[in-house]
């Protein structure tokens, strides 16, 4: 009889054999293909930018499951090491399988214990292999990282899609963040952005994706990456204005319509 | 159970123009430096030039995560040619390694419109054109990548390549002087920005010649 394993109907399906008990004859079992189709839970934009003193990082707590907002809490912004800071947003089990990935890597750095430690610029090129490598074989981490760090007074802030392009800049933002918070920050950052500056210029991107993007929730944290180390936020929400005299009563000018 | 199709692509057109034009003892490759995805654009200052020799600079446009890797599998080849051989390779070779790697990925290729250009190993400039997998010739000059259809007519009027079907074969290298070849280039780049969408932000161009190489920046429209 053969075993079935279904986990989800829609994946593909694999043959392989399993010996059974009585050791010489073999049965034929049928089990679904492990690579990726589609996100299950996923995180939506991360915003950031560099500033004075190193690198600023935005993100709400969200986790969706389709259109439901099922997880509240997620941090989505992690340090790695000494002198990064790792933002995702796309699959959030993907997300964590990275970590694992650069705990593994960041242990190793440390057991050498000969006063060097991974940079931002040597994280960022690991996830872009990684993820590239997970493309070529088809089965690709569902997310679009930022990888933001400073090293030896240097900042750097880089991003990386799940098919393995990467780039950095002095400001990236994911999702739909790249539509709506990039145009603020090619009109508004400039160089040596103060902490208050960068972060008040962070929460005005928020501010609009909020607005305008439906899985962004009220509840997000900024992180900051300088020469000293990471500090992410407590969770805070943003104020918002619903009170716009045209919002109000929409159908005024028309009844009947919405 | 019908298979299921995947609702993700493995490739992806990150846009950008290539170009490069040898001379009698100078190469000229140019490239812009804007990176997009769809509609949107992801960055403004990327560099689409990598040196891979002293004599060999390779320009490419198309997916960028796939250049990348194609620049690291090179640049890794051609350090292994250093051990070996303790000398530089030339640019004619690496126009050989690069379409040979290409092939290699033939049944899952690299995204990427190579334009290769460098100095001979009589001291003339030298351009290689090259498809996604691997079919190269030496050329006197060539465009790749999402403005190539528009610049490459234009080069074609102005720089006036002589049949390849003549023979004797008669070289295609450009009797213009570097700083006319470079004036040039900054025309066509110009023209190609105002109708191609993927093409702008800024034009870097890298000038080799037998003392070395020299880089000028140029400023493309933004829109």
């Amino acid at each position: 009889l053969p075993v079935w394993f279904s986990i989800n109907a829609d994946y593909f399906f694999l043959q392989f054999t399993i010996p059974i008990d009585n050791g010489d004859s073999v049965k034929t079992a049928e089990a679904d293909s492990q690579r990726t189709l589609y996100p299950y839970v996923t995180g939506t934009s991360i915003v950031a930018i560099k500033y004075k003193d190193g690198v600023l990082m935005a993100s709400d707590m969200g986790g969706s499951y389709g259109s439901t907002l099922r997880y509240k809490n997620i941090e989505r912004m992690k340090a790695i090491g000494k002198h990064s800071l790792l933002g995702a947003s796309g699959e959030i089990s993907d997300f964590q399988e990275i970590l694992r990935y650069l705990d593994e890597l960041v242990l190793n750095d440390n057991m050498w214990d000969d006063g060097n430690s991974l940079g931002p610029k040597e994280v960022h090129n690991y996830l872009t292999r990684v993820m590239y490598n997970r493309r070529n074989k088809f089965n690709p981490l569902w997310n679009t990282l930022v990888l933001g760090g400073v090293k030896n007074g240097e900042s750097y802030l880089g991003m990386v899609s799940m098919i393995g392009v990467s780039f950095e800049d002095n400001h990236v933002a994911t999702g739909f963040g790249n539509h709506l918070a990039r145009p603020i920050l090619r009109d508004e950052w400039h160089a040596d952005l103060s902490f208050e500056d960068g972060v008040k210029l962070l929460e005005k991107c928020m501010r609009v994706l909020l607005y305008r993007d439906r899985s962004a929730i009220n509840k997000l944290q900024i992180a900051k990456i300088t020469e000293e180390g990471v500090t992410v936020s407590q969770p805070y929400s943003l104020k918002t204005f619903w009170e716009f005299k045209a919002f109000n009563n929409p159908t005024a000018g028309a009844e009947g319509s919405w | 159970m019908t298979k299921q199709h995947a609702n993700w692509s493995p490739y992806d057109n990150n846009g950008g123009t290539c170009v490069a034009i040898a001379g009698s003892d100078y190469c000229v490759i140019a490239a812009d430096t804007r990176m997009s995805t769809g509609y949107s654009i992801l960055t403004r200052d990327y560099s689409k030039i990598h040196k891979l020799a002293d004599k060999a600079v390779l320009s490419s446009s198309g997916f960028q995560a796939d250049v990348k890797a194609l620049q690291k599998v090179l640049k890794s080849r051609h350090l292994v040619y250093q051990h070996q051989h303790n000398k530089q390779m030339s640019c004619p070779a690496m126009a050989q390694l690069l379409s040979n790697t290409l092939y290699f990925k033939r049944f899952f290729p690299y995204y990427a419109f190579n334009v290769l250009g460098g100095l001979d190993e009589q001291g003339k400039g030298c351009v290689f054109t090259y498809d996604a997998v691997g079919s190269y010739e030496k050329v006197g000059y060539s465009a790749q990548g999402s403005g190539s259809t528009l610049i490459m007519p234009f080069l074609d009027n102005q720089l006036k390549s002589p049949s390849p079907l003549l023979l004797p074969a008669q070289d295609a290298i450009t009797p213009l002087s570097e700083p006319e070849a470079v004036d040039l280039v900054k025309t066509v780049f110009a023209s190609a920005t105002e109708r191609d969408i993927y093409t702008g932000d800024k034009l870097e161009i890298m000038i080799l010649k037998a003392d070395g190489i020299r880089t000028e920046v140029m400023e493309l429209r933004k829109d």
